[in-house]
């Protein structure tokens, strides 16, 4: 079997506690359902003897409620209970909808919303053993001088995988993050930035608290869309977001996050060209679905950090957008 | 220890019964609710744990290994390199080119350099770190057509000529001349991807020396026999002091059925240091021990005279080996010899070469040899029918081959159930209202198949029987069967019991199965070649036999009849005059045990020149490779539903129907089928075996090489067909490979009824998929214009 290297780890009672353990002790990580954490252990990703636990303090971080026109999803929210929570099905469906498309049960069962956010980025090179790592002569993200996806590239590509951050992306959520030096609230567009060594502005001694989303986000036509070559198990080899204001029988406003094909979950660009397009008939709902799909086709270079064809899936991307354009508005 | 564990038959549905009975599998309740035991699950007083150095290069020469400083590292007890065991080895006797530690030359990315013994694995693991090996890299040959074009530089030294383990050419007929005077014909090339087992189960071992001397192996192998026959060669041991014993399996698909670096070096290990000593493979190291499917280029004609009758079948094969020969000469062979049913063939010919190449070694996967070109045939089959407009079941039906007859190739085919599954399939599956008419991106396809009940021979040529049974019962009524054979789930310990209950009339469940464990249980040669039901039901039916002969002798004495006028009925024994006159199992037992004045205990072997008329296969060099005394046959029916926008396709349902001979077990039988079409529809649609450009395995983990969830999986109609052949033990054959093969071209054919497409290539990707969809639309854009 592979090993774990030998950890110490730390349970705190409280979000203080925790992230002053961060803070105190160097290269300490946050370990929440460790579905993400414990295989990348075990491959030898991170030189770490610490995990700072998450579980003694779930009863804090784990909720789902409407305040002050939010909807407050804790950190240490299963993703299993993302997905079938009555309220998030009814408000934003979407969202529902990508959770319940992570993993398998079992994984949705352990995973969180905190560690999916803060999922670390994956590629083919990364994601294996040391072993295998070591004969393939290791790559920038770690231990490695040389990125074998972008031949020459100087900055790490790997892709950001999580399937709930397009989607809240598109919505406008925020998170709250928390540190010995007190909170900060952001977009979650902002948190992620383009390097796959590590793609979040998280401090080191930080923690990711909670998501919010507006409640007036719950008016927009939205939809999820996620490609995987099997029905379970299998992390986006291209997912996106999409979110519609209608008004009118207009657009009045869209927003379309894609992920899986860089190191962050990306916005789609020039989409406020498409304002006042007519989504009135199932043809004009098609022409605006294939208008946005090519403007991500174009913006967007599936790469071979994901072991599925770059080429077909940036080929199919524009009818898998027009198809979730359709599902928003359709329905 | 033995493999007895486990055996608890609570399920009332299920009532005990004999050979036709629905039973569940004797091992199954200890699987489902863990109390089974694994290899993985023993452990002993101070046993070491071992891990494996391998090789970070494709192809590389050793110029030295210094294991100072891992020895030298706290916990480490003992470390092993390949000179202590240079001794070559191989599953076949022709082809011994594996070392259990390379002592100079390593052949892919994960091949075997040294192995470390520590008080627990990570110790171990972080030893290896430690281990410093100088390397000399080689060129490395990563495809089978590089390795042809440089046969300077040797893969393999075992190759005689080049990187050529083995080359094959046969004919039969005039097949030129059929060719040129054929009516319709189809002539392409078609590429079958490597793919693996994917056995839950990594392989694992333990081993442990005792204090005279003795050394026992535990391994999750497939084929104890051989196992035992190598450990005895490398470690230059003698087989009476070696021990190996095979606990439950957790799948093995031919992928255990080679003796594996990790027996030898826990057992060198545990004689080294006087401790057990446990290796488990992780996932990873799974994949580098492969054996799987091999991948094959396949340049295949066939041809059909004007009513549709298969005039020439043309096949030049290249395989590609990988670094070892496994059991790479019998592939050779198979790839062609296994092709010439369930059809009739005016005249074959086939040209096979298996190549080493610098990658993991390939071996038997369920349907060794046969499955890759049997998809290719039987697409070109569809394609030249189509042609003559003639419907693909059609087609099948007016080449059928019959029963008790020769093929082209000389194999003797007795039972031939092929026309009934074929009836089957198409009623179940609607195929006359159906196929063709299911509009656009919807189709059904069809394709069959055969496969061999065990091969005619050993693989190492000797006058001893392939497979033993010993059965003992006593005055507790209780029965004990020993029994050489590998039960790696396809459930030969529970047809045992139910082959016991037949002949003696006790209730299966009073059955012991002592099972494959080389001090305790008569040889048998292993779980391959489908020939475990057919070799070892035949041991067991004649040993049964014995005994029952005993019971009714004695128990005509005491109830008062003639012998042959007492029936045996699951739990009573009773005269067929007078039923009032009976008595149960175990006083039958005791009565037997008292007239015969000694233990009740008899043996019952297989031998294939013991059967039917005698000496199986063509008159020509490798004729009786491919030659079985039974053959199963298959049709499967699969229907596809395809997305053109986005090449994305799914297999809804396959129908799939088998002739068994006679299923001993229905429940069992079912459960072949349903496990056969999963593994093939995996073939068709996701696995392959994928290495970058420097020959490393590009996802070595059920993670980036997928299998079909359940999700993925297409809804099974299995159905039965029972031809009950004159040889099998009460008419059985197989059903744990055969029901594979058709799987494959069937979904192909169905793609074709879909969308018009024919894929050649495996597996079928969306991307390829999408892109002949795309070449399709050109096409019929470019006739337009
Ligand atoms: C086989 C398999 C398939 C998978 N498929 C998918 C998939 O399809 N889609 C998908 O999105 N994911 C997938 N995953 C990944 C993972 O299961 C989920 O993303 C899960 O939600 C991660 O949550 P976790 O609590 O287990 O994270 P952990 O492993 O505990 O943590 C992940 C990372 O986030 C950090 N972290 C955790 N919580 C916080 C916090 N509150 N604040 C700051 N940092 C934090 C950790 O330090 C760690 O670096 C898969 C995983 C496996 C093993
Ligand atoms: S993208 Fe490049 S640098 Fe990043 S993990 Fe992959 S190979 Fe390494």
């Amino acid at each position: 079997m592979l090993t774990l290297p030998m950890l110490a780890v730390h349970q705190p009672k409280s979000v203080d506690e925790a992230v002053a353990l961060l803070r105190d002790i160097p290269g300490a990580r946050l370990l929440a359902g460790g579905t993400d954490i414990v295989p990348n252990l075990k491959y030898g990703m991170y030189e770490t003897g610490n995990l700072v636990a998450l579980r003694g303090i779930s009863r804090e971080l784990r909720y789902i409620r409407e305040e002050e026109s939010e909807l407050r999803i804790g950190a240490m929210c299963s993703v299993d209970q993302l997905a079938n929570h009555a309220r998030v099905i009814e408000l934003f469906p979407s969202l529902a909808d990508a959770a319940s498309q992570i993993a398998g049960p079992q994984l949705r069962r352990m995973g969180t919303v905190g560690g999916n956010l803060c999922l670390d980025t994956r590629c083919v090179y990364i994601n294996q053993s040391h072993f295998w790592r070591s004969a393939l002569g290791y790559c920038l993200k770690k231990d490695g001088t040389v990125c074998h996806v972008v031949k020459g590239g100087q900055r790490c590509v790997a892709a950001a995988s999580n399937d709930t951050a397009p989607i809240l992306v598109a919505l406008g959520a925020m998170v709250r993050l928390v540190s010995p030096r007190g909170e900060r609230i952001i977009p979650l567009d902002d948190f992620y930035i383009a390097d796959g060594v590590k793609n979040t502005q998280l401090a080191r001694d930080e923690l990711l608290v909670e998501a919010r989303i507006p409640l007036a986000a719950a008016r927009l036509r939205q939809a999820y869309g996620k490609l995987r070559l099997r029905q379970a198990i299998d992390f986006p080899a291209l997912n996106f977001g999409v979110t519609i204001s209608v008004e009118e029988q207009k657009v009045a406003a869209l927003r379309l996050c894609v992920g899986a094909l860089a190191a962050r979950p990306a916005l789609v660009r020039h989409v406020d060209e498409l304002r006042g397009r007519p989504v009135s008939t199932p043809e004009e709902i098609r022409a605006l679905g294939q208008e946005l799909g090519l403007r991500a086709q174009r913006q967007c270079k599936p790469l071979t950090n994901i072991g599925v064809d770059p080429e077909w899936r940036r080929e199919i991307l524009p009818v898998l957008v027009r198809r979730g354009v359709e599902r928003a508005l359709l329905s | 220890m033995s493999n007895t564990n486990g055996y608890r038959w609570h399920d009332p549905i299920h009532a005990p019964g004999g050979v036709g009975a629905r039973i569940p599998k004797s091992d199954g309740a200890a699987k489902a609710d863990g109390s089974g035991i694994f290899t993985d699950d023993l452990s002993f007083p101070r046993m070491l744990h071992a891990k494996l150095l391998r090789s970070p290069h494709a192809h590389a020469r050793i110029r030295s290994i210094d294991t100072s400083k891992a020895e030298a590292l706290p916990g480490v007890i003992a470390t092993l390199i390949g000179s202590e065991m240079p001794a070559r080895y191989g599953v076949i006797p022709w082809t011994h080119d594996e070392q259990a530690l390379a002592t100079d030359h390593v052949r892919f990315v994960g091949d075997e350099v040294a192995c470390v013994a520590a008080v627990d694995e990570r110790t171990a693991e972080a030893a290896l770190r430690l281990i410093e090996v100088d390397y000399e890299v080689l060129p490395a040959l990563l495809s089978p057509q590089d390795a042809l074009a440089h046969p300077e530089i040797k893969v393999n030294e075992r190759a005689k000529v080049g990187n050529i383990t083995k080359h094959v050419s046969l004919s039969f007929g005039d097949v030129d001349g059929a060719l040129s005077a054929a009516t319709a014909r189809s002539h392409h090339t078609y590429e079958y991807a490597g793919n693996t087992h994917a056995a839950i189960e990594p392989h694992c071992a333990v081993a442990r020396a005792d204090a005279d001397g003795n050394l026992t192996v535990w391994s999750s192998t497939q084929i104890p026999h051989y196992v035992h026959r190598e450990l005895s060669r490398v470690l230059g041991l003698a087989p009476a002091r070696i021990r190996v014993i095979q606990p439950l399996l957790g799948g093995a698909f031919g992928g255990k059925s080679d003796p594996f670096s990790l027996e030898f070096c826990v057992a060198k290990l545990a004689l080294k240091t006087g401790r057990p000593v446990k290796l488990l493979f992780t996932r990873e190291e799974v994949f580098y021990s492969h054996r799987g499917r091999h991948p094959m280029t396949m340049d295949v004609q066939v041809a059909l005279d004007a009513d549709g009758r298969i005039a020439a079948v043309d096949n030049k094969i290249l395989i590609d080996g990988g670094a070892y020969a496994s059991f790479g000469l019998v592939t050779a062979y198979y790839s062609g010899q296994l092709l010439t049913g369930p059809y009739r063939f005016g005249s074959y010919r086939f040209d096979s070469t298996r190549v080493y190449t610098n990658k993991p070694p390939c071996g038997p996967k369920r349907g060794h040899g046969s499955v890759q070109p049997r998809f290719a045939f039987e697409v070109a089959l569809d394609e030249a029918a189509a042609q003559l407009e003639l419907d693909p079941i059609e087609v099948r039906r007016r080449n059928f081959i019959g029963e008790n007859v020769d093929t082209v190739n000389g194999q003797r085919i007795t039972s031939n159930g092929f026309l009934k599954c074929l009836e089957l399939v198409e009623s179940a599956s609607g195929w006359k209202e159906r196929h063709g008419r299911m509009g656009r991106g919807r189709g059904l396809g069809v394709a069959g198949s055969m496969y061999i009940s065990g091969t005619a021979y050993p693989v190492y040529p000797n006058e001893m029987p392939q497979s033993g049974v010993l059965v003992k019962l006593d005055r507790s009524g209780r029965v004990a069967i020993f029994s050489g054979a590998s039960d790696i789930g396809q459930g030969v310990n529970t047809l045992l019991c139910q082959i016991a209950s037949e002949e003696l009339g006790c209730d299966p469940r009073d059955v012991t199965v002592v099972a494959s464990d080389t001090d305790l249980t008569p040889v048998d040669l292993g779980a391959y070649s489908s020939r475990v039901t057919f070799m070892t039901g035949t041991a067991a039916r004649e040993a049964c036999g014995k005994l029952r002969t005993q019971l009714k002798l004695a128990a005509a004495d005491k109830l008062g009849c003639a012998a042959d006028q007492v029936e045996i009925e699951l739990g009573t024994i009773r005269s067929a005059a007078d039923a009032a006159k009976n008595a149960s199992f175990m006083q039958a037992c005791q009565w037997a045990e008292a007239r015969e004045g000694r233990p009740l205990a008899e043996t019952g072997g297989y031998r294939t020149k013991d059967i039917g008329e005698g000496k199986l296969g063509g008159e020509y060099r490798g004729g009786t490779i491919g030659a079985s005394p039974a053959y199963s046959f298959t049709a499967h029916i699969a229907e596809v539903e395809v997305d053109e926008e986005t090449g994305l396709w799914r297999c809804t349902n396959v129908w799939a129907a088998h002739d068994c001979g006679k299923a001993l077990n229905p429940t069992l039988v079912e459960g072949q089928i349903e496990g056969s079409v999963y593994m093939g529809v995996a073939e068709a649609q996701l696995e392959e075996m994928s290495y970058t450009a420097s020959g490393q395995h590009r996802g070595p983990s059920l993670l980036d090489y997928r299998i079909p969830t359940s999700l993925d999986t297409p809804l099974i109609g299995a159905s039965i067909v029972e031809s009950g052949d004159p040889n099998g033990p009460y008419g059985a054959k197989e059903a744990g490979e055969g029901p594979l093969h058709a799987a494959i071209p069937a979904i192909a054919n169905a793609l074709f009824d879909a969308c018009g497409i024919r894929v050649r290539e495996l597996p079928f990707t969306p991307a390829k998929v999408l892109a002949l969809i795309r070449a399709r639309d050109e096409a019929q854009r470019g006739a337009a214009c």
